[in-house]
C-alpha cells in the first residue's frame, strides 16, 4: 500500500509517501526523525508500518523544514535511514 | 429562515430479507464530520441503513444513527454480533467493538457496492476528500487524503448553497444549466472562492453560472488529487458529493472516464465497508473458538 500523508494547498504539494509493501517494519525512520513526525503503527491490515502522526499531517511543510535546508545538501534522515527505500517526499 | 444546506435524513430496510435466519448480523457505523450512517448487514447482505446529520456530539449521533437504522426492524442491539466504527468520529464510540479507518472501509464498501472491478475510489465527504486505489478484494493499494482545507468537500458546497440560496440537492442540476462553461473560481480555498462568487453576483452574473464556476473549480481540485495518485478503471465516486451531478459530470469530462453508476446509495459506502469488516471479524472469532 502506498500511503500518502500530507496536503496540497496554495503554496504547493507536501506529501510523505510510505510504500508499506517495501517496508520491513524496522522502525529506523521513527528513531531518526528529529521532529517526531513519523511513528510506527499497526494499520488496518495488521502490518506494523510507519505513519505520519495526526498532529503533523496538516503542517508537514513546517514540521519537516529542519531537515530540508533551502540551500545545501539534503540528506533527509528518514529517507536515508530507510534501507528498503520505502519513504519518499514530494517536495 | 430557510437553511439551504440542510439535506434530508432518511432510512431504509430491505423488504426481502428475514434477519432471523441470518448467522451473522454485523453493523458498521460511519461517523463523519457532517453525516452519520449506520448500516446493518445480515450474512453480508445489506439489510437496513440510516443516514443522518452528525451534530456536535459524535457518540450521541452514532447511537441515534444505530437506533434509527434498527427502528423499523425488530433487531435489538444485543442481536448484533459485531460493530465496527469508522470515519472521523470513530475513536470515541463506546459501544463499538473495533475502529477501522474510513480509507479501508470505503475501499471495501465500494468493492461490495460496485463489484470487484473497482480500482479507484474517490470519496468526497463532508470535511475531506480521499482518493483510494484498491485491488479486486477491496484491499487498499494506495491512498491520498486531503483534509487540510474545505475546497473539494461537501462543506464547501454547503457554503455555496447558502450563499446563493439554492437547496443543496439542486446545486448540481442548476450548475449544469449554462450555455457556456464560465471560468472557474479559486480552487484552493472556499473562503476565497466565496468572496469571488460574491463579486460575480454583484456584477450581475446569474446564480447558475456562479455555481458552474464553483463546481468546475471543485472538480478541478479533486482531479489534481486523483492525478497525483493515478487513476485506473473502474472508477467510482462515493460520499455525499457523488449525488451532485454538477461535480460528477465535470469530473467525468476532465478525466475522460465515466464513473460506474451506483446500485446502492453511494453515501453509505464507508458504513457498508465497516459492516463487512465486522462480518469478517466475527468469522475469524468463530473459526478461532
Amino acid at each position: 500500500m502506498k500511503a500518502n500523508y500530507g496536503y496540497k494547498d496554495g503554496s504547493g504539494e507536501f506529501f510523505i509517501t510510505i510504500d508499506t509493501d517495501k517496508c520491513n517494519s524496522c522502525g529506523d525512520c521513527e528513531k531518526v526523525c528529529p521532529s517526531k513526525v513519523i511513528s510506527m503503527i499497526t494499520n488496518d491490515y495488521d502490518e506494523v508500518v510507519p505513519a505520519v502522526v495526526d498532529e503533523h499531517r496538516k503542517k508537514i511543510k513546517y514540521s519537516c523544514a529542519p531537515c530540508k535546508p533551502v540551500a545545501g545538501p539534503r540528506n533527509v534522515p528518514c529517507i536515508v535511514a530507510c534501507k528498503p527505500g520505502a519513504i519518499t517526499h514530494s517536495w | 429562515m430557510v437553511e439551504y444546506w440542510r439535506w434530508k435524513e432518511y432510512r431504509w430496510t430491505s423488504p426481502d430479507i428475514d434477519w432471523k435466519t441470518a448467522k451473522i448480523i454485523s453493523c458498521g457505523i460511519d461517523v463523519g464530520s457532517v453525516s452519520t450512517q449506520a448500516v446493518i448487514m445480515t450474512d453480508g447482505q445489506l439489510y437496513a441503513y440510516s443516514n443522518m446529520r452528525t451534530g456536535s456530539n459524535s457518540p450521541d449521533s452514532a447511537r441515534n444513527g444505530l437506533d434509527w437504522a434498527l427502528k423499523e426492524t425488530d433487531i435489538k442491539q444485543e442481536n448484533i454480533h459485531f460493530i465496527v466504527a469508522t470515519g472521523y468520529g470513530r475513536v470515541n464510540i463506546p459501544f463499538a467493538n473495533k475502529a477501522i479507518t474510513e480509507i479501508a472501509c470505503h475501499a471495501r464498501g465500494a468493492n461490495f457496492m460496485y463489484g470487484p472491478t473497482v480500482r479507484t475510489v474517490l470519496d468526497m465527504g463532508g470535511q475531506d476528500c480521499k482518493a483510494i486505489r484498491c485491488d479486486d478484494k477491496g484491499k487498499v493499494t494506495a491512498f491520498l487524503m486531503n483534509d487540510k482545507c474545505a475546497a473539494g468537500t461537501g462543506r464547501g458546497m454547503e457554503v455555496f448553497a447558502d450563499l446563493l440560496q439554492v437547496h443543496i440537492e439542486e446545486v448540481g442540476d442548476l450548475s449544469l444549466q449554462v450555455d457556456k462553461e464560465p471560468p472557474p473560481v479559486s480552487s484552493t480555498c472556499v473562503v476565497f472562492a466565496k468572496s469571488e462568487a460574491s463579486a460575480l453576483l454583484r456584477k450581475g452574473v446569474p446564480k447558475n453560472e456562479v455555481l458552474a464556476a464553483y463546481c468546475s473549480a471543485m472538480s478541478h481540485r479533486v482531479f489534481s488529487l486523483l492525478e497525483r495518485l493515478g487513476v485506473e478503471k473502474d472508477f467510482v465516486i462515493t460520499g455525499g458529493i457523488s449525488k451532485n451531478t454538477g461535480i460528477v459530470k465535470r469530473l467525468e469530462k476532465e478525466m475522460g472516464l465515466t464513473p460506474l453508476t451506483p446500485r446502492y446509495d453511494p453515501q453509505i459506502a464507508g458504513g457498508v465497508g465497516a459492516a463487512l469488516f465486522a462480518k469478517s471479524l466475527v468469522e475469524k472469532q468463530r473459526a478461532g473458538a
